[in-house]
């Protein structure tokens, strides 16, 4: 800490404030840009000038087409949350609450998780088609993983005493689960849904830009095959800006129930 | 220390359960519960590994993906790493800009593949740079992390032993850093190879993903299966390695 204190003394001579020196590296990275859009070393449209991504943001967001693959897109990613998370939450709680079921799976869980599930997509397309019931799996499968992890390390971290205290409360097998085990490892469980949805988002698109004819993953790939390069900055910045908020806003969630990892993906 | 057996009943469990998978899906899809034409038998998948390996260059296509996730891995060091540490010296930079590394950490950026073959064009370049954006920020923000939890009475050991700047990176920071960069390195490799099979696997080009897309695209169902098995296992045994590392590494800080 001291050396933290001592190396940082030295731009604190430059009197900028954090808020400006974000300001500074943003003005940089986007003048960056538009002096090459405007240098004409890349093919036409390849780094399309900064007012032509706007224009492309405006187009996108005034348009009805967005939305109805926005809301293809939002019906897949519930559904695969809604099932990856709960076969996550159940398998999580089996392997927390079992010392012989984690030993026997959690390692493969573990060494599963991080592998690249797109790789599944030839799979799921022969078991679910080629509409979204290959997409939804995907996206399911992409979540499990994170929340059975984190649900498996939260229910092990709920002290022995609060379990102790419901017991002499005479608690139920339901009231203990609800009252106790449930509220103690939220922050762990909100971590994982986090993850969980980082991962859903990615899983679902990749495999709408792979094989589809409606959504946003489909919309991407849709423009870079017709080469409509604003447009594709403009999803890419919708979609990753999405990701990012809902990502942050549970962090901060998770941090509110005391705890939050960092990380996330695939 | 007590040694553990080695058929535990957790292991005879973990085999058990995936050998009793197999023979009940064996056992679906020859009396057709299960359609042989979505999934194929599991003796099947077992005997076109051998086919797999040998027809379709594995070895070849192996070495390829190792290829493009070292390449990326050596770009990952040497931004990576730099970065962190440039953002550890200078602690406005670093609060400026660190949410900014945890939310690139963060984002989907695989998502913006189709953006990249515009940039890098169909070659291995566009995949080993998309493996380096996957990788890069959480090898910066471990690398922050591990100097910044550098113990202090360390420092203050090197201050009384009158250590230039070089002298206490060299002998203090760095080695006090070098297991949460480990697990930066190991977080960034981790999603390096991901990526990087994922778009083999999308742009149906490279090594192992490629295989999977081409098995898959000539309806060689036993094929596909054996190479996603074949993938996996891969996959496993990197992550293993991994692990098995910067736990060593952390039994030796």
């Amino acid at each position: 800490m001291a050396a933290t204190t001592r190396v940082t003394a030295a731009p604190a001579r430059l009197n900028l404030s954090v808020s400006a020196i974000r300001v500074i590296g943003a003005v940089v990275i986007l003048g960056i840009w538009q002096l090459l859009a405007l240098s004409g070393l890349f093919f036409r449209d390849v780094v399309p000038p900064l007012q032509n991504i706007a224009g492309g943001l405006i187009k996108l967001l005034g348009s009805g087409a967005f939305y109805a693959n926005l809301a293809v897109t939002g019906f897949e990613l519930i559904l695969a949350l809604a099932i990856g998370g709960i076969a996550g939450l159940v398998v999580g709680l089996l392997l927390g609450s079992r010392a012989l079921l984690s030993d026997a799976y959690e390692s493969w869980l573990s060494y599963l998780g991080p592998t690249p599930k797109i790789i599944l997509f030839p799979v799921m397309i022969m078991l679910f088609g080629v509409d979204s019931g290959s997409k939804i799996a995907m996206g399911a499968i992409s979540c499990f993983f994170p929340i059975a992890i984190s649900v498996a390390a939260g229910m092990r971290g709920v002290d022995p005493t609060l379990r102790r205290v419901g017991r002499s409360l005479q608690a139920n097998s339901w009231q203990m689960f609800f009252k106790i085990e449930l509220p103690a490892m939220a922050a762990p469980l909100v971590n994982g849904v986090r993850l969980g949805f980082g991962v859903a988002v990615i899983g679902t698109l990749l495999a709408e830009t792979k094989l589809s004819n409606q959504g946003i993953g489909f919309m991407i790939i849709n423009a870079y095959t017709r080469f409509d390069m604003p447009q594709m900055y403009a999803l890419l910045i919708v979609t990753i800006t999405f990701a990012a908020v809902v990502n942050a806003f549970a962090e901060r969630i998770a941090k509110r129930f005391g705890g939050a990892g960092s990380g996330r993906k695939p | 220390m007590k040694r553990v057996p080695i058929i535990s009943p957790a292991f005879l469990l973990s085999i058990g359960t995936i050998a009793g998978l197999l023979v009940i899906m064996q056992a679906l899809i020859m009396t057709e519960i299960v359609s042989p034409y979505v999934v194929p038998l599991p003796s099947d998948i077992a005997a076109s590994f051998w086919r797999v390996i040998v027809e379709e260059g594995v070895p070849g296509r192996f070495a390829v993906t190792v290829g493009e996730t070292f390449a990326a891995s050596l770009l990952i060091l040497i931004v990576g790493i730099p970065v962190g540490l440039l953002l550890y010296r200078f602690g406005k930079l670093r609060l400026a800009f660190e949410p900014w590394l945890a939310a690139m950490a963060a984002a989907p950026l695989v998502l913006a593949y189709p953006l990249f073959l515009v940039l890098f064009g169909r070659s291995s370049l566009t995949i080993i740079i998309i493996g380096f954006t996957a990788g890069v920020a959480p090898v910066a923000l471990k690398t922050i992390e591990g100097f910044t939890s550098t113990r202090r009475v360390l420092i203050d050991v090197g201050r009384s032993f009158r250590l230039t700047p070089a002298q206490e990176f060299r002998q203090i920071l760095l080695p006090a850093a070098l297991p949460q960069i480990f697990v930066g390195l190991r977080l960034g490799l981790i999603f390096c190879l991901i990526n990087i099979v994922g778009v083999e696997f999308l742009i149906n080009l490279g090594g192992l993903g490629q295989l999977i897309n081409d098995l898959a695209e000539r309806y060689d169902l036993p094929g596909t299966y054996a190479a996603i098995c074949f993938v996996v296992c891969v996959s496993i045994l990197f992550f293993a390695v991994l692990d098995r590392g910067e736990k060593w590494l952390q039994r030796r800080g």
